[in-house]
This record gives structure tokens, C-alpha cells and sequence, in this order.
């Protein structure tokens, strides 16, 4: 389980987080909903270790992760980030096997090749695209294969950064799916961060929404609709008016 | 000006300057305490001697052969001055080995080297490639600073001494072919004239050149700001902090070498 408490985060004058309380039982996908610089990227590199809180606990299985083996923690990781992340001078097959390739979980090349070309197969990817470069890759592809690289060291846990920003709905609709899938296949547990309403609704077990720096409503995906939290109405129907200020 | 206002204004910037020192030192302990820690990313340190090496030399030889040629020009124009036009191989030997060759060589390597490791490593951080190395468990010092550092610091004195030789050819090259030295004697005099340590110099001047160049394209790149205009400021910032001081380092150095 992921648990976060009373977790603060402040970049200079801009208090980012300001007591982030979140659990996150193992084997579930939970996706975080807020507005854009409420917070949530912060709140997912903060249990990555990529931000260092300025005070508050992070855990997993009861183990803080500050204090954590660095490598043995980041190995049970898998992440998808916002724009693929792919490393530009590497081939795709060499990304999705990027960590079987090195360090702890190292393969031999033909072994981690193969893997790869599985993975990529699992995200609806031809082999044929394995040995080309991301640049020749639409969004949509290189999507995908940030997921064939999250996914390739078969991870206990999986955090998806804006899945579907930038792509059309159609492909929005396949990546959800995919992810989905996935982390039920694997029995991942998943955190999810996103203002897509639709992803929402096609990956997540439970919801947290995360408003100026505190989580103000959680709970199963199911009661989202009926909750009755002023927050999450305003957000999940996109209405201008509301206890959340928008921006004219 | 009240002087609370002049302290303050005389502090802040010396503050900064040495923020500035501390992190740059923290980033160079940083990098060089990978060097005997496994794992060793023996690849990357191959593309980047390729890159750094191999794909320098054409503008390091072009840049060499002119001056060399240019030097042997001045020195028969203005040795002609107190009948002292002999000198040119001499002097163009000195010149280019002890000076011209690492200089040259050191900043066309900032130029072409630093601007484009600060450009890539900054890239890679606003496309948070950087963040996506650390959560595969990959120390970005350890696989993007260290193998590059190392590739230049390994490539410096092989590219300097290329300089070196190509800049004294240039320099033969006009001074036989325009100036009507003989061929023979011109060689043995460059030969008869170079010292041992003015060659030591010469290449230890292109290791801490190419040291400094990939530390500071690496520096920049890291802690580059956001978006398109962090990742030009990053290069620009790089290639200037690279190119001061690998003119401070020469001076330092040539002091060490030739004022004892």
C-alpha cells in the first residue's frame, strides 16, 4: 500500500501541496483529478523520490520512502509519463528494454529484445517498429510504447502522468483501455493522474480530486457522480461557476 | 547610497557567486565519484568518445591548419622587420604547441562539444527523460555526465595533438610553398626546436580543456530552466562559462608549466 501524510511541498513562495493525505491499497487503480498547478504531478514524483517533500511521510508497505533502497524500490516502479519521455537516441526496442538491458534486472540482448517486441506487440505495436527511432513515431504510437517501456519489467506499481494528453479521443479511448487491461492483468496496483474525465471513468477504481494543495474528496469511481462535494461537481462537469476559481 | 544599499548590492552578487562555485564543485564531486563505482556504461562512454573525438577533429584540423598558416605569415612579415624571418619554424612550432594548438583546439571543442551536450542533456530534462532514467533506476550522472566528461577529458590531448601537428603543417606549407623555405631544414628545425615539455604541456592543456567543456555543457544541461528559451540559455550560458575557462585555465597552467 501507498500512503501519504500530511505531505507539504513548497517551490519558493508557490506552496505547492499543503498536507496531501492519500492511501493507495495494493491492487488498485486509483486516479488523482484536479486542475492544472493544483498539485498533482508533484504528489506523484514526490512518492518517486523525483521531488523531496519539505515535510511529511511517504510509504510503501509501511516502509518510508525516503529511506528506501533506491534501486530495489524504483525496480517494483513502472511509469508512463506525459509526453512518452522516450530517450531520442535509442532505438523503440531498446527503450521498452531499456532497464533489462542494465543494472539489477539485466538480460542478455536477445532475451530483452525479445521481451520487448512482446510488450510492444501487448500495446498493439507491430515488431516492425522495434528498431526505429521515437521521432518516427506519432504521439499516439509513442504512447504506447512509454507503456511497453513502463510495463516491461513487470512492475507491482504503475503511475500514469496524463495518459491521454494530447492524443484524439479515439486514441485516448484505446490507451484507457490499454491501461486498464493492463493493470488488471497484472494485478498492478496504479495511480493515475489526469483531468480527463473519460480516462477517469475507464481506469479507476477509486477517485481522489486534489484542490490547492490538499485532497478534498475521495472515494470509489462509482459515487463520483452523486458525491455531492461542491469540488468534484464543479470539475467533473467543467462548469465555470463553482466554489473552484476559474481563470477568465 | 546609503551604504546598508551599496553592501547590499556589492552582496548579493558575490552570494551568488559563490552559490554558484559550491554547486558547481558538489556537481563535480558528484560526477567524479561514479568513476570507480559500478555500473559502467561502457557504450555510452563509446558514442561519446566518437562524438567528442572522432566528429571534432575536422573543424580542430581546419581551425589548426589556417592558423598555422597565418602564424608563419606574421612571424616572416614581422621578423622581416629586424632580419629575423628565419625564426618561422620555431616560432610556428612554439606557438601552435605550447599555445595555439590546445587554445584552439579547447574552444572549438566548447564550441562544438559543450553547446551540443548542454543542448541534448537540457532537451532531455524538459522532455522529462531525465525523470524517466531515474524511475528505470539510472543514475543520469552516472549515465549521461560521467561517460561524457570522460570522452572529452580521454579525446582533449588526442585532439590537441592533432592540432599541433596539423597547425606546424600549415604553417610548413606556407612557409615552403609561399615563402621559399626549404623543406628539409624547416622540419629539422621545428624537430631540433620542440621540447618535451612543451608537448607534456600541450596535452595535459587538452585534457583539463576537454574536462572543462563536458563538465560545463553537463552542468548547464542539468540545471537548465524550462521550455525552448531554459534550453537556449542553458547552451548559450554553457558554451560562454566553457570558453572563459578554459582561457583561465591556459593561463593558469602555462604559468605552472614555463614561469617556475
Amino acid at each position: 500500500m501507498i500512503k501519504l501524510d500530511n505531505v507539504y511541498k513548497s517551490f519558493g513562495s508557490n506552496h505547492v501541496l499543503r498536507g496531501v493525505d492519500l492511501e493507495i491499497p495494493r491492487g488498485e487503480s486509483m486516479v488523482v483529478i484536479g486542475g492544472s498547478g493544483t498539485g498533482k504531478s508533484v504528489t506523484l514524483k514526490s512518492v518517486l523520490g523525483l521531488v523531496t517533500p519539505d515535510s511529511g511521510t511517504i510509504t510503501l508497505d509501511g516502509e518510508d520512502v525516503t529511506k528506501a533502497e533506491r534501486d530495489a524500490f524504483l525496480a517494483r516502479f513502472g511509469m508512463l509519463f506525459q509526453g512518452g519521455a522516450l530517450f531520442d537516441s535509442l532505438t523503440i526496442w531498446e527503450n521498452v528494454a531499456f532497464r533489462l538491458l542494465r543494472g539489477s534486472l539485466k538480460r542478455p540482448k536477445a532475451e530483452a529484445r525479445e521481451i520487448a517486441i512482446e510488450k510492444l506487440r501487448r500495446v498493439g505495436l507491430k515488431p516492425e517498429v522495434a528498431d526505429q527511432f521515437p521521432s518516427e513515431l506519432s504521439g499516439g504510437m509513442q504512447k504506447r510504447v512509454g507503456l511497453a517501456r513502463a510495463i516491461a519489467a513487470e512492475p507491482e506499481i504503475i503511475f500514469f502522468d496524463e495518459p491521454t494528453t494530447g492524443l484524439d479521443p479515439i486514441m485516448s479511448g484505446v490507451i484507457n483501455e490499454l491501461i486498464r487491461e493492463i493493470v488488471v492483468e497484472m494485478g498492478a496496483t496504479a495511480m493515475t493522474i489526469t483531468h480527463d474525465m473519460t480516462s477517469v471513468r475507464a481506469i479507476a477504481d477509486k477517485v481522489a480530486m486534489l484542490h490547492e494543495g490538499v485532497i478534498q474528496w475521495t472515494g470509489p469511481v462509482s459515487e463520483m457522480d452523486t458525491c455531492g462535494d461542491p469540488y468534484v461537481e464543479q470539475f467533473i462537469h467543467g462548469r465555470a461557476e463553482g466554489p473552484i476559481e476559474a481563470v477568465r | 547610497m546609503n551604504p546598508a544599499a551599496l553592501l547590499a548590492a556589492l552582496g548579493r552578487p558575490a552570494l551568488a557567486l559563490l552559490a554558484a562555485i559550491g554547486r558547481l564543485t558538489l556537481f563535480v564531486t558528484d560526477t567524479l565519484s561514479h568513476l570507480f563505482r559500478p555500473p559502467f556504461y561502457l557504450r555510452e562512454l563509446r558514442d561519446a568518445l566518437i562524438s567528442v573525438g572522432y566528429f571534432s577533429l575536422p573543424v580542430v584540423g581546419l581551425t589548426a591548419f589556417f592558423t598555422g598558416g597565418a602564424l608563419a605569415l606574421q612571424i616572416y612579415s614581422g621578423g622581416a622587420r629586424f632580419n629575423a624571418e628565419a625564426v618561422v619554424p620555431q616560432i610556428v612550432a612554439i606557438g601552435m604547441v605550447r599555445e595555439l594548438g590546445p587554445v584552439l583546439a579547447g574552444l572549438m571543442i566548447a564550441a562544438r562539444v559543450t553547446s551540443s551536450i548542454a543542448a541534448e542533456i537540457a532537451t532531455m530534462k524538459v522532455t522529462e527523460q531525465i525523470d524517466a532514467l531515474v524511475t528505470l533506476s539510472t543514475n543520469p550522472m552516472k549515465y549521461l555526465t560521467l561517460p561524457r566528461v570522460l570522452a572529452a577529458t580521454i579525446a582533449g590531448p588526442i585532439l590537441v595533438g592533432i592540432a599541433d601537428i596539423i597547425g606546424i603543417f600549415g604553417g610548413y606549407t606556407v612557409a615552403t610553398g609561399r615563402l621559399g623555405f626549404n623543406t628539409a631544414a624547416y622540419l629539422q628545425n621545428t624537430v631540433d626546436f620542440i621540447q618535451f615539455t612543451d608537448i607534456t604541456s600541450s596535452l595535459v592543456k587538452g585534457a583539463v580543456f576537454g574536462f572543462i567543456a563536458a563538465m560545463m555543457g553537463c552542468y548547464y544541461g542539468m540545471n537548465s530552466g524550462r521550455g525552448a528559451q531554459g534550453v537556449g540559455r542553458a547552451t548559450k550560458l554553457s558554451v560562454v562559462a566553457a570558453a572563459v575557462m578554459i582561457l583561465a585555465a591556459n593561463y593558469m597552467l602555462t604559468g605552472l608549466f614555463f614561469t617556475s
